[in-house]
């Protein structure tokens, strides 16, 4: 065993209390930056997988982030053109070509894709009308891409293969209006085209708005009642990994132009918010043990100068300074090393007992468990703060007992 | 017999408004096995000169040579290698590290010079507290030994790496009579029987008169005419 480490380890030993004290802060301040981390870190990723299950990983619409260049401002390129009486050409709107563009989207290993034509319209029922979202869509390709099979609570989508004339609306319009399978509505286009159609299914997702609003039929319906026959508007598109949901989104919109937007793109704020939320977490938690290190600096300042004496002892007799630092450095390091260690142990504890917690959040009718992240990596972050803080907290006293001068103490001592 | 510690025209002044000259130009020689004494009233410099001839102070101007090594040109590093290789200390307070056994006090300097395996490094640790009678309380923490005890533990730590030079800074001082006759005799025995170079400071007539050569001290200067009182 090296002389600087026997020595380090006399002195704490010789010292139980403070160093009992020094090491219960950091003990507590490891156990609770785990418990905070793995609760916080849990939800994040809780609410990440509940955002990537519930939403496209990415959606193309027919829309661009750049508007087209006037052909006069390509001609004359940095010139101040100025056209009157510009008339925007009009055209019926949607991705073109969809199906060759739907085929190479799904010719991307991993990626599931939908056609989807998005339209307005008004619903009537028994003198009633309700504007509502119409969504056309290819009910087995939509199956894959989306959870709303698994929120039909009456009938499903392949009701509308079945009958082409169906359509699948929200229970909260359902219950409103009095609908039930079989009810037969009247949808009016913006156009004014009317088509009387039939209540073949019935969804819940437990979002009011969406479930009021919301309505579904099949695609060539929605595209004769929209006018825009052959057309879709939106690709709704899972990737069997959606964190590569940003790099397919760039690799789609590259090729066809169309705005493609992936989760991460949409959820941005969000994401940011999470971000802020953790980096206060782990400003809180660091502060913990930041705290915790006071002690130690405050037991290792008290050791330096109560050996103040022997440090002259030990460097008359042929100690070097870093020496006689490199002692108390490692008393801070044995300190941090066993603190977190002892703190993992605490800690884990402390997140099993977390992770039988149950709650019931307002509004919703089942217990959840509080979310706990078991990822190994917060207990590096744990340990590496600790062995931070304490070496930090170790470093000014040892400092300060490397640079005692042997001759200024034994003057004062004889 | 050769030179073994040379102070040559050795100054230590410490800086200030009023600066202090606490050793003012001493040259000095002592030779390999003498045992010499360094006398003096207080605030005459013994003590001073004593840390600069064990390197554990470095002179304002002049230079100290040991074992034919100028010293003046060491770091602080160096200094600590020489203190550590051919010097011992023995204090007035013995000064031993009180958490520590008396063994574990003696093997120090052994276990940071690392020239020796843990178990030769006992072994000699224990040989010197044979030595010095002391061996039984080995194990034991010097707070549960006498005065006398402890400075043989002391003696037996400046021992330890086997040094050219041992000096003491009144290694009496805090001993009664018979303890002090007795560490007497070992510094003594040391020089003569062992050909360590004994350099000691002391108040105490007896123990001058053990030395083999005695210089007086007064004003940091070396006076030849100075007389025990």
């Amino acid at each position: 065993m090296r002389i600087e480490l026997g020595v380090a380890l006399t002195h704490l030993t010789s010292r139980k209390r403070q160093t009992l004290v020094s090491l219960t802060g950091v003990v507590l301040g490891v156990a609770f930056f785990l418990a905070v981390s793995s609760l916080m870190r849990g939800s994040e990723k809780d609410f990440i997988s509940r955002l990537i299950d519930n939403s496209p990983h990415i959606t193309v619409s027919d829309e661009y982030r750049v508007p087209d260049v006037q052909p006069a401002q390509l001609r004359w390129p940095g010139a101040a053109v100025q056209i009157s009486h510009v008339k925007p050409q009009n055209e019926t709107r949607g991705i073109r070509g969809y199906r060759d563009k739907l085929a190479f989207v799904e010719s991307i290993p991993g990626v599931r894709a939908a056609p989807v034509l998005v339209g307005s319209a008004v619903l009537t029922f028994a003198g009633r009308l309700q504007a509502v979202t119409l969504s056309g869509i290819v009910p087995a390709k939509m199956k894959g891409v989306s959870t709303i099979e698994q929120k039909m609570t009456e009938g499903s989508l392949d009701s509308l293969t079945a009958n082409p004339n169906g359509i699948i609306v929200g229970r909260t319009l359902a219950d409103r209006f009095a609908l039930r399978l079989g009810s037969t509505v009247s949808v009016v286009a913006p156009s004014g085209v009317n088509r009387a159609m039939k209540v073949v299914g019935i969804f819940r997702t437990g979002v009011a708005s969406y479930d009021e609003e919301q309505t579904f039929t099949l695609l060539k319906r929605a595209q004769s009642l929209l006018d825009r026959p052959n057309r879709a508007n939106r690709f709704v598109i899972q990737l069997a990994d959606p964190y590569a949901a940003r790099e397919v989104a760039r690799t789609i919109e590259g090729a066809f132009g169309y705005k493609a937007v992936s989760w991460v793109e949409a959820s941005e704020d969000i994401l940011s918010v999470l971000l802020i939320r953790n980096i206060i977490m782990y400003s809180v938690v660091a502060a913990i043990l930041v705290v915790a290190s006071f002690g130690i600096y405050n037991t290792i300042s008290t050791i330096v100068m109560e050996k103040t004496r022997d440090i002259a002892i030990l460097k008359s007799m042929g100690f070097h300074a870093r020496d006689v630092r490199n002692i108390f450095l490692i008393e801070g390091l044995i300190v941090g090393l066993l603190g977190s260690a002892l703190g993992i142990g605490v800690g884990v504890a402390l997140m099993r007992v977390l992770g039988e917690v149950t709650v019931k959040p307002p509004g919703v009718t089942e217990v959840v468990h509080l979310p706990i992240w078991w990822g190994g990596e917060q207990y590096l972050l744990a340990t590496a703060f600790a062995l931070g803080s304490c070496l930090m907290a170790a470093y000014l006293p040892a400092r300060k007992a490397g640079r005692v001068h042997p001759v200024d103490i034994l003057r004062g001592a004889t | 017999m050769s030179a073994v510690l040379a102070a040559e025209s050795v100054v230590r002044r410490l800086p200030g408004e009023v600066p202090v000259t606490l050793v003012d130009g001493i040259s000095l020689v002592i030779e390999r096995g003498e045992f010499l004494c360094v006398m003096g009233p207080s605030g005459s410099g013994k003590s001073s000169l004593l840390y600069l001839l064990g390197l554990l102070d470095v002179p304002t101007s002049g230079r100290i040579l040991l074992d034919g090594e100028d010293t003046s040109r060491y770091e602080e590093d160096e200094l600590a290698n020489r203190r550590l290789e051919k010097l011992g200390f023995v204090f007035q307070f013995h000064f031993l590290l009180a958490e520590f056994t008396v063994l574990d006090n003696v093997v120090l300097p052994m276990r940071r010079l690392g020239r020796l395996g843990e178990a030769a490094q006992r072994a000699r640790g224990v040989e010197l507290l044979e030595r010095f009678g002391v061996a039984d309380q080995a194990v034991k923490r010097p707070s549960q030994l006498s005065g006398g005890q402890r400075q043989r533990v002391a003696i037996a730590r400046a021992l330890a790496n086997d040094p050219l030079v041992v000096l003491a800074d009144e290694p009496t001082g805090n001993l009664d009579s018979a303890a002090a006759a007795n560490v007497r005799q070992i510094l003594r025995s040391l020089a003569h029987d062992l050909g360590k170079t004994v350099v000691a400071v002391t108040h105490d007539g007896a123990f001058a008169a053990a030395a083999d050569r005695r210089i007086g001290l007064v004003d940091g200067r070396i006076d030849a005419g100075w007389q025990l009182a």
